[in-house]
């Protein structure tokens, strides 16, 4: 199964709009997304049949109990995360603030503080003649990087004879965005002609080279500034990465996405224009 | 006061708002926490800068002192320590920095050395102080460099804007903790409601005082707005598309300086903004 990671450096470049219509032109029957902080694919992909959901435990969690607790504040003064809190003379553990270290649990003399499973967020696999692994990690989770791995690896198990997967990726250059990295035949960064936009796309290309990644770049919404739509043309000359082309701004795009559609579902500019990047994106990942 | 601008995803102008805010405000702080793509320097374009390493704790061994018996390295929960050929490995990026290592090593074998991770950059733009955190490419987390942008920001008096990371996960929390009011900035797409609908849910369990900026409005349906008059959300703007404020915030300019008619925009916005922030501590009390 190849795989190609479409990555952005940061989010609204349009990285789940080109997916999806990336999934539709390839007829793509393995597809994942793996930015499960705010997982957005599955508005647009509409299957048959209910996800089969399962829970996600990340790092274990520390718990006091408040019975053999002596309250001698071992466990706050050890913790480097000022994860143990005193209220109503009482310690408690922050779920959010505790990195399951294990510190506390092997200071305290009474043996009143262990490390607990926590479930951190929920796997999620759509199959019918597709499959689809995606994920979304609960509220103030920090294991992102874990979670898109066991995202990575549902959609290998479930669609192992798949020939292409379509892999929608989290925004940064954080853990999470290393971990889709891995595995990946080729990366496919959507850019943004914005200042910001083209800052972000040099930390991801820095990342990606890092990593030793066949990358192409393409950019959206391009005539919302033409100037810099040059430059990043120009930025990938000189880096000597193949540039895919350019998807320009399209109202009809919004459109078909409120509807749950691709915009490959409807006749458009930004449709005709992705189509043209994806058999690029297709020949350089096969070459 | 102190105002975090979140939105469950990037792309949707948090930075727009929160850059233009500070803006109009007559003296002000922002704060990009967005440690892993910075943007707000860009716009400001900071003078006098000055920067300041973000480092965190590395355990070392001393292999004079170090016997072997891997106390350590059974104790590592992150996997981030192992003996082999008679020396104490570490592996940098795995390491939490929770000196469990340390406490329990009883030859005292084991100290701690600074490795940095990434930098704050403070510098002035006007009226405007910019304090900028940025995550080394190829580190994992940077909750470490917006537990020090924050740590930082706790002492000042002036209005503090706080940029958010984009989602609803670790870093965001650690960026709204000690926030008074949340602005969630949310697009006019099904996406958008998707994500405002995450950081909505997060406000509320943090029982934050919010309000929503609709951005990038367009005639005709508005998810977005839909969702907020649902669940009877304060909208506390909305932001219509438009070709020349994308523009010059592509270019990285800020709109407020440049034109009145966007001065008025945000500056009515900073107002809607106090009042609700007032009301909410009034109601409080």
């Amino acid at each position: 199964m190849k795989q190609l990671l479409i990555l952005s450096g940061k989010g609204g470049t349009g990285k789940t709009t080109v997916a999806g219509a990336f999934i539709k032109l390839a007829d793509a029957r393995a597809y994942a997304d793996c930015d499960v902080d705010a997982p957005n694919l599955h508005l647009i992909r509409a299957h048959s049949l209910p996800a089969k959901r399962s829970d996600y435990y990340g790092m274990r969690k520390a718990i006091i109990d408040a019975e053999s607790c002596r309250s001698c504040g071992l466990c706050r003064q050890n913790c480097r995360f000022e994860a143990i809190n005193k209220s109503n003379g009482q310690y408690e553990v922050d779920a959010y603030a505790c990195e399951g270290c294990g510190v506390c649990e092997a200071v305290c003399p009474m043996g009143a503080v262990s490390l607990q499973p926590a479930v951190a967020g929920e796997l999620m696999l759509y199959k019918d003649d597709m499959v689809f692994s995606t994920a979304r990690l609960k509220m103030g989770s920090g294991t992102s990087g874990k979670l898109v791995t066991e995202v990575k690896k549902q959609l290998r198990q479930e669609a192992m004879d798949a020939d292409l997967a379509v892999i929608d990726g989290s925004p940064g250059i954080g853990c999470p965005v290393i971990a889709s990295l891995n595995g990946a035949d080729m990366v496919l960064i959507v850019a943004e002609p914005s200042l910001s936009g083209i800052s972000d796309m040099e930390r991801i290309i820095t990342m990606a080279e890092k990593f030793k990644m066949k990358t192409g770049v393409c950019v959206n919404k391009y005539d919302t500034n033409e100037e810099l739509a040059l430059k990043i043309e120009a930025f990938c000359r000189e880096r000597a990465l193949p540039f895919l082309g350019k998807i320009p701004f399209d109202t009809a795009a919004i459109k078909a996405v409120n509807k749950g559609q691709s915009i490959i579902d409807v006749d458009c500019p930004s449709g005709r224009a992705a189509t043209k990047v994806f058999y690029k994106t297709l020949l350089i990942m096969n070459s | 006061m102190k105002i975090a601008v979140l939105s469950g995803k990037g792309g949707t102008g948090k930075t727009l708002v929160s850059v233009n805010l500070a803006a109009v405000s007559p003296e002000s702080v922002y704060i990009d926490c967005d440690v892993e793509e910075p943007n707000g320097y860009l716009f400001f374009k900071p003078q006098d800068i000055k920067n300041k390493r973000v480092t965190v704790k590395l355990p070392q061994a001393d292999s004079k002192l170090c016997n072997g018996c891997r106390t350590c390295v059974n104790f590592c929960k992150f996997n981030a320590l192992a003996y082999i050929k008679n020396n104490l490995i570490v592996f940098n990026e795995i390491c939490h920095s929770c000196g469990g290592c340390l406490l329990f090593c009883p030859q005292k074998a084991i100290s701690e050395k600074d490795r940095e991770i990434g930098m704050i950059q403070r510098g002035i733009s006007g009226n405007v102080r910019v304090v900028t955190g940025m995550l080394n490419i190829g580190e994992a987390s940077g909750v470490p460099v917006i537990e020090k942008l924050l740590q930082d920001s706790r002492k000042e008096n002036k209005d503090v804007f706080i940029d958010c990371p984009p989602g609803s996960a670790c870093m965001v929390m650690e960026s709204i903790k000690d926030a008074d009011y949340c602005i969630l900035v949310a697009e006019p797409t099904i996406f958008g409601v998707h994500n405002l609908e995450m950081v909505y849910e997060l406000v509320n369990l943090f029982q934050k005082p919010f309000g929503v900026v609709l951005n990038k409005c367009l005639e005709g349906e508005n998810p977005a707005e839909d969702y907020c008059l649902q669940n009877e959300i304060k909208i506390l703007n909305k932001i219509p598309f438009d070709l020349e404020l994308g523009t010059m915030n592509s270019n990285g300019q800020i709109a407020v300086r440049k034109h009145p008619k966007y001065r008025d925009l945000f500056q009515n916005l900073l107002q809607a903004v106090r009042k609700e922030a007032r009301h909410e501590t009034a109601s409080d009390s």
